[in-house]
């Protein structure tokens, strides 16, 4: 069984005990546990069901790179599934369950997939589920559904908050292991601003547990040293998670996760910008290949040691160690010395080890040379080995009863961060690992290596080498962003292990036969087996990407940790080519997951989005508006009174203002001041209409058009004096316009005396609207506002309500109508004196969709509706607006390509159905025939559709072909039930075509 | 995520700051234009793996438009000059000679 | 006649780092090339203030310049000199080529208030600026969150910032929502 020792750990307070629960069991750990070192005291070493097969699973690994140990941690707004067991550490009140098991962790329907295992091979789903169709939908889904995925996603709101931090260093050391101690320390010698990441809560990295204790005070005297350096910041918990280009670095720092008590934010988004980055992000231990490799109980070599140095935890009592390499009898040697039981080191290699083998053997552990594991006995936990010869095909030689087994394969370089940003790998046939080729780095914006890796991370596995490869890449960083420095003084002394080299070992036995095949696992977490791997390369799937993708090794969280080298080696077998032929696959960022709460950051709930507020929001909110989205900006849609629906109170807001007076919020319209000698000349280039020749105090309807012809926006133009006009854009225009405007000015007429100012939001202006308009008006101050005094389409500057306002005399609901402009911080107080003074006409604010409503009565196009980027204005009859006389305005040329002047272009017409229904929004005019494709041909659809609580009756606007010369045809319009409406093309203009109104 | 500097307020910055314009140096065709000129101006752009000119709009800072000369395989951003130019700067081109011997770009060389 | 009122009514959210929305301040947009001698003389005898160098800020007791781009400044001057100085600035341009604009209503205004150390760390929770290397009487026009701002530091221990006015919410809670957190490299 696995225990808590009675000493050791020297990660944990046993002072502070903690108490948490796992599937409802309430455990005992300490402050400092991570939560699989506690579940380990506590004798829990299944921990999960795998992916595919619903396998019994236990912990494999001590860090990040653990597979297996996926746990749902917390409850309610604070649940998240998938949580690494050996990276959560354990607080007061914990919650943990494990996933991916039905009904329960100890028995499980889905382990039956383990039986038929044969029936699930490499890219299985791309066999299986594929026929009949029909079997999707009432077969393979909901059997799928039920046993697939890790763990269940949350069901309430994120009950924590987040936030990004932006960073800018000249160097980064990402790791706080030994090299990454002393890479930080050369790198800030010279003065350049250092810093720090360790994704674990404790720096000093391996060589606390691997080392000499008294290291451990050298340890501290460097992190010391640092500290007190004012260029340097340290930062633990916080995971270099992903290098990207020019320096841009992502740090994940966990703030509570490890805390009682969740105060501030969770988790930080370090959002880095680094001159250089020196990664120290070590090595990690292999698994072996073997029969039985997955059952609870078989783990790392170097894990085994972890647990019993950092956490004073021991795996079980009898533990076989399995290796490669020499390494792993420090596991078996450090055991021993803690009083546990190792009945056999077996080494694949016929030399066995250097010192260490020696050391071993002192100490009384019996080596078995040349030897390794046939298979590994017992299902939910190890209860014995069978012992073979590596050579052969796996005859057993004898049987070892143990309760764990401790594995080392050799080690794999952290190459993640080096990879994520384009840095190249070599193979390293002597050490067999994939290190980094610091001939073809990542580059920065220089092009030059911006990305350097120091120690064991960088393929240095000497120890003694370890200290001076990672002064040499800090010293390397710092004198690349100009800020040299020179060798830290009083660096702890390492020497080197006398070790013998590791061996390759991708399989074992060496020529297992096809039942331990079928059993020797390559990627826990996805379920591949060594079989599976040989199956890809079997059916062609050749290139490594392929094969990763058709067997899904190293896929998903992984990300290539424990499965990338050992299933590359496999394929490299299968077929019969060198690994470095073979190569590996793209490792991406994050290095593990970082949670969708750290990337938004503060970007939820009332802080989502910018929402944009006119200066009479408030009055809005406070008065019944229902609001609707206009690009970022929120309008009101309509204003709800007691008892009302929304169509209620839109037919409500339309009848009053065209009986008597409404008054819109119309502060939303985009407002550009272009001013300038060359500004007329602009202004022709930019609308379709002559702008030039307008005269101040006039107003124009002008049209915009992109360089491909398409109609881009529209508004009235008002010119100012006479080198000045303001340009009103539609609500959502007012940015792209301006941009637009900008960008004609700076890079193509640059020559141009011409300035733009955005003076959107300078404005709040308000729409008078209605038969009543001009008598409040009046009321407010105003005089000489006659029809003939103040005619339609021009401006003047009144005193209203004391308030100094340009009022534009203009119209788009075919009304008497004046648009007010004041300062904005005078809007609400004019909106109020309109409302006082139009009290006695009953007036009424309305919202966006009466003023939709009105426009379509009146038959005016709006932006976004007739429109959508592939009209032009021909297309909706507004020749009129479109000058003969320039020779030039934008979109002209585009608008003589041969498709623009094609006859059968459809174009708007006013569209009324028989019945007096209203058409459905986007419904399509059928026509005789098939297309090519057997689709009903089309001859029109629907672009604009209320119902009119003026006519009392559904009015549309559509685009039709050959419309405007159909007048009076009827037309069927396509419903979703099959049918179609009767439709009679019409003029658009459905109210008061003569204009009576607006006078 | 790319730094770029703009060389109209001098800052340098993240992407976020930026905005894309899409290829640079394009000469506009108006009307008069024969229709595989135009096509040409509105339709044809420049995709290299290598060295690329484009436009970029500094949006989030002084507004100003720039021109950014830049390797789309390795990022190297070789530098940014004014956007009131219809051809890069020589010393700007003399750099990117040195750096990729025999690149071509449209009619750059 | 109403007295204009700000976005926020001055909204303040007090802390260890002090937000608070001012104003009704006086802004005016001037469009003109500023490295004309022209407009420099111009704006130097309508305001008493000169034109500030290269993204740096000028000041002359209760009036401040801002450089905004190569070609637009922003001039900062109590409310109720706004119209006088438009009419003085205009006159003094002339026929110098220019677009001079109260803008005044246009934007929020924002002063932090804070041990300094503490102000620059609320700021790099929402802007990708190197707060460390700014400097006062620098200004930055840059992103915070998911909006254009423009910032500058007076003095040391305060950052002033403005914003679109129809965002001024949005500034605010973010703000408040950064000032709040606690500091990362407290000493």
């Amino acid at each position: 069984m696995s225990t808590r020792l009675n000493t050791g750990g020297h990660r944990i307070d046993r002072s502070a005990p903690v108490t948490f629960s796992f599937n409802g069991k309430t455990l005992k750990g300490y402050r400092g546990d991570t939560l699989a070192s506690a579940l380990l005291a506590n004798d829990q070493m299944m921990l999960g069901r795998s992916f595919k097969y619903h396998r019994p699973r236990g912990l494999v690994a001590s860090g990040a790179e653990e597979p297996n140990a996926l746990l749902g941690v917390g409850e309610d707004g604070r649940f998240e599934p998938n949580q690494r067991a050996t990276t959560q550490e354990v607080f007061n009140g914990l919650v943990s369950t494990s996933q991916n098991h039905w009904p329960s962790l100890e028995f499980d329907i889905g382990e039956i997939n383990s039986k038929l295992s044969r029936f699930f091979p490499a890219g299985f789903y791309y066999k299986t589920f594929m026929w009949p169709r029909s079997f999707w939908k009432h077969v393979f889904e909901p059997v799928i559904r039920q046993s697939a995925g890790l763990g269940k996603a949350p069901q309430d709101a994120d009950a924590d908050t987040y936030e990004h931090y932006y960073h800018f260093c000249d160097v980064l050391v990402i790791g706080g292991g030994i090299a990454g101690l002393a890479a930080a320390l050369a790198a800030a010698s010279g003065g350049a601003k250092v810093t720090l990441l360790e994704q674990g809560p404790m720096l000093g990295g391996r060589t606390l547990v691997d080392e000499d204790p008294a290291l451990a005070a050298e340890i501290a005297g460097m992190v010391a040293t640092l500290q007190a350096m004012e260029n340097v910041r340290i930062l633990t918990r916080c995971m270099g998670a992903g290098v990207y280009d020019h320096g841009y670095v992502l740090g994940y720092e966990r703030l509570t996760d490890h805390l009682d008590a969740k105060d501030g934010p969770r988790h930080r988004l370090w959002r880095i910008r680094a001159g250089q980055v020196v990664t120290a992000t070590g090595a990690i231990e292999r698994p072996l290949s073997f029969a039985g490799n997955d059952v609870p109980g078989v783990m790392l070599a170097s894990a085994v040691r972890d647990y019993l140095v950092d956490y004073g935890v021991s795996v079980g009592d009898r533990t076989v160690v399995v290796t490669n390499n020499d390494d792993a009898y420090l596991t078996a040697i450090k055991l021993v010395e803690a009083g546990l039981t190792v009945p056999a080191i077996l080494d694949a290699r016929e030399g066995g080890a250097g010192a260490l083998g020696t050391l071993a053997e002192a100490k009384g552990i019996r080596v078995l040379k040349g030897h390794g594991i046939a298979k590994v006995k017992g299902r939910k936990r190890v209860t014995g080995v069978a012992v073979c010869r590596q050579t052969g095909e796996g005859a057993v030689t004898e049987e070892i009863a143990c309760d764990a087994v401790a594995m080392s394969g050799g080690w794999s370089p952290v190459v993640h961060l080096w990879s994520h940003c384009g840095g190249k790998l070599l193979w390293d046939t002597d050490q067999a690992m994939f290190r980094p080729d610091a001939t073809r780095p990542p580059r920065g914006s220089d092009g030059e290596a911006f990305v350097r890796v120091a120690g064991i991370a960088n393929g240095v596995m000497d120890l003694d080498a370890v200290l001076d490869d990672a002064v040499a890449q800090g010293l390397a960083a710092a004198q690349a962003v100009g800020q040299a420095g020179t060798t830290p003084a009083d660096l702890p002394a390492l020497t080197a292990r006398d070790d013998r080299p590791t061996e390759p070992v991708w399989l074992m036995p060496a020529s297992a036969k096809r039942d331990l095949r079928a059993k020797a696992w390559l990627d826990y977490q996805n379920d591949v087996k060594v079989t599976d791997v040989q199956l890809a390369a079997q059916e062609g799937y050749e290139s490594v990407e392929h094969a990763k993708r058709y067997t899904t090794l190293g896929m998903a969280t992984d990300q290539g940790k424990l499965s990338n080298i050992n299933g590359l080696a496999i394929l490299s077998g299968a077929l019969d080519t060198p690994i470095p032929q073979v190569g590996t696959t793209t490792f991406r960022p994050p290095y593990t997951p970082i949670s969708m709460g750290s990337i938004a950051g503060e970007a939820r709930g009332e802080t989502f989005q910018p929402l944009r507020r006119t200066p009479m929001h408030a009055w809005h909110e406070a008065n019944g508006a229902v609001f609707e989205p206009v690009g970022h900006w929120r309008r009101p849609y309509t204003y709800l009174r007691a008892g009302e629906d929304k169509h209620a109170a839109v037919e409500r807001e339309i009848i009053q203002t065209r009986n008597a007076l409404g008054l819109l919020d119309a502060s939303t319209l985009g407002k550009l001041i272009v001013k300038g000698p060359d500004a007329g000349r602009f202004m022709d280039m930019m609308y379709t209409n002559m702008m030039s020749n307008l005269k101040p105090g006039k107003c124009r309807y002008g049209l915009m058009c992109s360089e491909n012809g398409f109609l881009m926006d529209d508004g009235v133009v008002a010119k100012w004096d006479e080198d000045t006009y303001l340009c009103h854009t539609t609500t959502g225009g007012a940015d792209r316009i301006h941009a637009h405007m900008e960008e004609w000015l700076q890079t193509e007429w640059w020559d141009w005396d011409v300035w733009v100012v955005n003076a959107t939001e300078q404005y709040g202006q308000i729409a008078v609207v209605g038969p009543q308009a001009r008598t409040v008006l009046e009321k407010l101050g105003a005089t000489g506002v006659s029809n003939e005094d103040f005619p339609f389409m021009t401006f003047q500057d009144h005193v209203l309500a004391g308030i100094q306002a340009r009022v534009y005399r203009i119209s788009f609901s075919g009304e008497l109508s004046y648009e007010i402009a004041v300062p904005a911080g005078q809007a609400l107080a004019l909106w109020q004196a309109l409302l006082d003074a139009g009290a006695e006409f009953n007036v009424m604010p309305y919202g966006t969709e009466a003023l939709h409503v009105m426009r379509a009565e009146k038959g005016f196009i709006m932006i976004g509706d007739e429109t959508d980027g592939t009209v032009i204005p021909q297309d909706l009859g507004l020749n009129w607006a479109i000058s003969k006389k320039k020779e030039d305005f934008i979109g002209k040329r585009a608008q003589l390509r041969d498709d623009m002047a094609r006859p059968d272009r459809w174009k708007l017409v006013g569209l009324e159905t028989l019945n007096g229904s209203t058409l459905p929004d986007g419904a399509y005019a059928v026509a005789a025939g098939t297309n090519a494709n057997g689709q009903r041909n089309v001859e029109g659809r629907v672009t604009s559709t209320y119902h009119s609580p003026t006519l009392r009756r559904g009015i549309a606007m559509g685009l039709v072909l050959n419309g405007p010369d159909r007048m009076g045809e009827t037309i069927q319009f396509n419903k979703v039930d099959g049918t179609t409406i009767p439709t009679k093309i019409v003029d658009p203009v459905f109210y008061d075509k003569e204009g009576t109104k607006n006078v | 995520m790319l730094i770029l500097t703009c060389p109209y307020c001098g800052v340098t910055s993240e992407e976020t700051e930026f905005h894309g314009g899409g290829e640079a140096h394009l000469k506009r065709e108006g009307p008069g234009s024969d229709d595989q000129a135009f096509e040409g101006y509105l339709f044809h752009r420049e995709n290299p793996y290598g060295v690329h000119f484009e436009r970029w709009r500094h949006v989030y800072g002084c507004g100003k438009w720039f021109h950014a000369a830049r390797d789309t395989q390795t990022l190297e951003v070789f530098g940014t000059y004014s956007a009131q130019v219809t051809t890069p700067p020589e010393d700007l081109l003399a750099v990117i000679r040195d750096k990729r011997p025999g690149w071509q770009w449209r009619d750059l060389a | 006649m109403s007295d204009p009122v700000t976005a926020l009514s001055n909204a303040v959210a007090e802390g260890p780092v002090r937000v608070a929305e001012t104003g009704p301040h006086g802004m005016i947009t001037l469009r003109g090339d500023l490295s004309s001698d022209a407009v420099a003389a111009a704006v130097q005898s309508a305001t008493g203030v000169a034109v500030p160098e290269v993204r740096r800020l000028s000041s002359a007791g209760d009036r401040s310049i801002l450089w905004m781009s190569p070609d637009e400044a922003m001039i900062l001057v109590p409310r109720a000199e706004v119209a006088q100085i438009v009419t003085a600035l205009t006159q003094a341009l002339g026929t110098a080529h220019a677009l001079v604009a109260d803008m005044s209503d246009a934007r929020a205004r924002f002063r932090l208030t804070g041990e300094d150390a503490h102000l620059r760390e609320v700021m790099v929770r929402l802007a990708p600026v190197d707060m460390d290397r700014f400097e006062t009487g620098e200004i930055r026009r840059t992103r915070l969150a998911q909006i254009p701002v423009a910032l500058w530091m007076p003095e040391p221990g305060a950052i002033e910032l403005i914003c679109f006015r129809s965002v001024a919410k949005y500034a605010f809670d973010v703000l408040t929502v950064a000032a709040s957190s606690a500091r990362v490299f407290a000493e």
